[in-house]
């Protein structure tokens, strides 16, 4: 057994001991400990002077069949996959440990873990598998999950019906990405599943350009969903809001952003005139979401929806740097990708731990409450600067190349994305409302007289959060730490395509 | 050993069974079922071992096939699917006997269960002669062998009348289509001169040939297939036979009936297709027959409340997905393409493991839950969480979920659908499987969702045999979901 096969087994056998009758807090907990040091390991091995070249690369044929590509159980991992196992396995641990203690689960912990273990390892499989149905079906095994999480032990009355809509809208999504991905594989001869393989044929004999810009479209539209694009974002919020809390962690910090990587490792390569074509589409919708999302943000009232609306937005610089299509830009949407998982599964870890203690989310209830608890409202404050993109935090860093990506060039036209880019700042601005407006209505002020404040947060809750916080903080301070392992990924993402 | 053996052995098996349960007093007939299950498991190891019969064999040979690796699979597939219906049947006697039992004094407990275990080994025997049919004569025979013990089964709840109009219903459509498959037969006979299959191949490849008469007999023939298949316009039994029969027997009707049908329907089309003036046509027809089936099955399976009703639509949709890789056969010019013959297969296959896991739940439930509607499977993730999580694989796997076999079937399908560029078809197969989707998931959300009705909150205990085969099921559709070659390297 490979490394990286070690990496996706894991938390999959241990759903799977969990089935039958494993401890499960303990196992689960082991677990994704253990990926954490395995992906850590990979990091710490991995060469960051080849380019483009996948890393840990191990392959098992599956299925040779005449008329149907060859199908294998291959993993391998470049930088940006390296990025987004590192992020997932943070993630992963952090989510686990909040985890409610078994008290607190409604039905049963067994049910509980195995499904948060089996999100977790189709996230990871779908970073590391270089076999397009692998990707592919990694992604969906997450799906079910989360249907059962959410409608088993969300919050809220409406659970059940947020879980149909979760559902419906990311199996549309899929499927249609589905359709988009074998028309891809057919116009490239149907003979191989192997993305590095398709890449290649992309590159010496590109799509005919009509089939390009639909393989696009759907590409676009499918992956789209997944990220809750504008306009077909509305299942994102009520989901994060109502979703178990490390459901709600490890969907919108790591699970939505294999609909960007897909963008980047099989949309823009494999169709690159269709991306072209529809630049200015992805640019309308990315503004969609920036803008539109942003002030949706600002107007919410209770503190899980904001942050269900704040990750809708924040996606929306994601794409900006997909579609400045050039490598810096490109960077800075996968530093991102880690960033904002980070620091958004840090803010839904917090706001479940303050609706365990209060009972409700609403603004108009909360008030002045950092006095009687500052360790809090400090890990609040960081996470809030964090998500506005203050420097210091990695936020910033992917921000900034995104914005240097998107506005790149030696001459003085304005091209389209250039004023994309300009609408975009101003959703800097925004998030600093909305989240800054959020900081004051909680922790500043004056205490309402109903308002009970229960003990600050302990050890046990801090530590996980206090994890993803530091990784933050010194991607932050050191982009480089990552960026080593992102530069020559995307380098050799580029140099594949354009030869 | 020569393969035809199988059959006879099977057949032995059923005698056997029977004469035991005349004859020998036993005190529970239940053992009659694990005796059959393990001849049969003996006879599926067999399958490993057996060898062509020898080349020159005249006689009543001549009406089977030498045995390839394609019809070794299918008579692999009857014998299991035939001893999970075994399984199935042991859970359900209670119910057998409750509803069957005679009153007066000095009768066995158990009087009329007996047969209940033996039938299906007739019905196996034919499945398995089946697969090897190569001839008009033998095809007819077998099929009938299957039917007419299909038609005793259905009824076999006598102080029940669903299961007594189920029988009726079935008794009387099915002679119908009987019927019509031999007219068909007798005139595919008048326009080839044939009744082998070989023979009547090469006759209708022939440009000469007669194009009315032999549409008129393929017409016929599709028909009575269709029925068999439940494909529409011909599907409007299977909802209440299915919902009618004892619960084993409407899993080996959906399996072993469906087995049965679909490979006749290989047998039987594969020569048109091959015939270059009748292709376009053929074609055509089974495009029309494959979108209707799909639509009508898939959405008519949307509001239904009965579980064996909703498994019955789902059972004509998945004949829809099995006829439309049949209608994108690619034409024989095509070189390097998938053949239908192993998507059908593998379809097959898939549908078979994922069928028999849902039956299996539900007969193993049905002491346990007396009712057949989706609402009365509320909350039975908290009564008993390895059956949630056995349907719950089964019906994800239903609904072509990835890393279940039953994603690769519709895969595989759809793959061949867009090969030979079959759009509308491809169109109305999106739109079942976005069906499929909501209406397998809407049990998921019965079971997980919901809490158990009061007075009904007690644990429900599956035997130790239904519960190891279940695990073998889950097993098989994961490995088969990751790894397709599983399945496909038996036949190819």
């Amino acid at each position: 057994m490979s490394t990286l096969e070690l990496l996706v087994f894991l938390p999959l056998l241990a759903a799977l001991a969990v089935g039958l009758g494993a401890p499960a807090r303990f196992t689960a907990l082991g677990a994704s400990v253990l990926v954490l040091l395995v992906a850590v390991y990979c990091a710490i091995n991995f060469n960051t002077v080849v380019e483009g070249a996948t890393q840990f690369a191990s392959s098992r044929t599956l299925l040779e069949m005449p008329g149907f590509p060859k199908l294998s159980l291959a993993f391998g991992i470049d930088g940006i996959s390296l990025v987004l196992v590192l992020l997932s396995a943070l993630v992963l641990v952090a989510a686990v440990f909040v985890a409610p203690q078994e008290s607190a689960i409604k039905g049963s912990a067994k049910l509980y873990y195995l499904s948060l273990l089996l999100i977790g390892g189709g996230a990871i499989g779908a970073f590391t598998a270089t076999d397009l149905f692998f990707l592919y079906a990694f992604h969906e095994l997450a799906l079910i999950p989360t249907f059962l999480m959410i409608g088993i032990f969300g919050h809220g009355e409406g659970r059940v019906r947020t879980a149909w809509t979760i559902t419906i809208f990311l199996g549309v999504g899929s499927l249609i990405l589905l359709v988009g991905l074998i028309l891809a594989v057919g116009a490239l001869g149907g003979t191989t599943f192997d993305v590095a393989s398709l890449i290649a044929l992309a590159k010496a004999a590109p799509i005919a350009e009509g089939t390009q810009s639909w393989i696009f479209l759907l590409l676009f539209i499918g992956f789209g969903i997944l990220v809750s694009l504008f306009p077909f974002h509305s299942w994102a919020a009520p989901a994060y809001a109502e979703a178990p809390t490390p459901v709600a962690m490890l969907h919108a910090g790591v699970l939505k952003k294999f609909g960007l990587y897909g963008l980047i490792r099989l949309a823009m390569p494999l169709a690159p005139a269709g991306a072209e074509k529809w630049l200015n589409l992805v640019l309308i919708l990315l503004l969609g979401n920036i803008l539109y999302i942003g002030l949706v943000t600002i107007a919410q009232k209770k503190l899980d929806r904001m942050l269900g609306y704040s990750s809708v937005m924040h996606m929306g610089y994601a794409f900006l740097g997909i579609a400045a299509g050039n490598v810096i830009g490109v960077s800075g949407a996968v530093l991102l990708m880690f960033a904002h998982g980070l620091s958004i599964a840090l803010l839904f870890g917090l706001a479940g731990w303050m609706r365990d203690q209060f009972g409700s989310l609403d603004f108009d209830k909360f008030g002045g409450i950092a006095k009687s608890m500052p360790k809090l409202g400090l890990l609040f404050g960081f996470a809030t600067f964090a998500s506005i993109g203050l420097p210091g935090f990695a936020n910033f860093a992917a921000e900034v190349e995104i914005f240097f990506g998107a506005f790149a060039g030696e001459d003085t036209t304005m091209t389209w994305i250039r004023w994309a880019t300009i609408g975009a700042l101003w959703g800097v601005v925004i998030s600093a409302v909305y989240m800054l407006r959020a900081f004051r209505n909680l922790f500043m002020g004056p205490k309402p007289e109903a308002l009970n404040t229960p003990a600050d947060l302990s050890w046990g809750t801090r530590l996980p959060l206090l994890l993803l916080l530091v990784a933050l903080l010194a991607v932050g301070f050191s982009p480089e730490l990552l960026n080593q392992f992102i530069r020559p990924a995307v380098n050799g993402l580029f140099t594949a395509m354009a030869g | 050993m020569p393969v035809y053996y199988l059959e006879f052995i099977v057949v032995a098996l059923g005698l056997v069974l029977l004469m035991v349960d005349a004859f020998a007093k036993l005190e529970d007939k239940r053992s009659l079922a694990r005796l059959g299950i393990l001849g049969l498991a003996i006879v599926f190891c067999l399958l490993f071992i057996v060898k062509a019969p020898e080349a020159a064999v005249g006689g009543i040979w001549r009406f089977y096939a030498a045995p390839d690796s394609l019809s070794l699979f299918f008579k692999g597939l009857a014998l299991l699917s035939t001893i999970l219906v075994l399984i199935m049947a042991i859970d359900y006697a209670p119910i057998v006997i409750a509803q069957t039992a005679n009153p007066e004094d000095g009768a066995h407990p158990q009087a009329g269960l007996g047969e209940f275990f033996a039938l299906p080994l007739f019905a196996c025997a034919g499945l398995m002669w089946m697969s090897s049919a190569n001839h008009l004569v033998s095809i007819f025979v077998s099929l009938e062998t299957v039917s007419i013990t299909f038609y005793i089964l259905v009824a076999y709840l006598r102080r029940n009348v669903g299961s007594l109009e189920a029988g009726v219903k079935y008794l009387i459509l099915g002679a119908l289509s009987t019927g019509f498959l031999v007219y068909g037969f007798a005139w595919l006979f008048g326009v080839t001169g044939s009744m082998e299959l070989p023979a009547i191949t090469e006759a209708l490849g022939k440009d000469g040939i007669n194009t009315t008469a032999a549409l008129f007999a393929f017409a016929l023939i599709l028909i009575a297939l269709a029925f068999k298949l439940g494909a529409a316009p011909f599907h409007l039994w299977i909802p209440d036979v299915y919902q009618g029969a004892p619960t084993p027997v409407t899993a080996f009707l959906s399996v072993g009936s469906k087995a049965a049908a679909t490979i006749v329907t290989l047998r039987l089309v594969s020569p048109f297709l091959a015939s270059a003036p009748l292709v376009g046509k053929i074609t055509a027809v089974l495009i029309v027959v494959a979108i209707l089936t799909l639509l009508v099955g898939n959405l008519a399976a949307l509001p239904q409340k009965n579980f064996k009703r909703l498994l019955a639509y789902s059972s004509i949709g998945h004949s829809g997905f099995l006829l439309m890789a049949l209608a994108s056969a690619p034409r024989a010019s095509v070189a390097n393409a998938m053949s239908p013959t192993t998507v059908v297969a593998f379809y097959l296959g898939a549908y078979l493991l994922m069928t028999l896991l849902a039956f299996l739940v539900l007969s193993s439930l049905r002491v346990a839950i007396p009712g057949e509607e989706i609402d009365s499977y509320r909350g039975l993730a908290k009564r008993s969480p390895f059956h949630a999580a056995a349907l719950l694989v089964a019906m994800a796997s239903l609904a072509g979920i990835p890393l279940t076999a039953g994603f690769f079937g519709k895969f595989f399908a759809f793959k061949m659908a867009i090969d030979a560029g079959q759009w509308w078809l491809l169109a109305a197969a999106l739109v079942a499987a976005a069906a499929g989707f909501y209406y397998y998931l809407k049990i998921a959300v019965s079971m997980y969702f919901s809490e158990p009705a009061k007075g009904e909150e007690g644990a429900i205990r599956v035997s130790p045999l239904t519960g190891f085969a279940m695990v073998v099921l889950m097993i098989l559709i994961v490995a088969a979901g990751v790894a397709p070659g599983v399945i496909v390297g038996l036949f190819s």
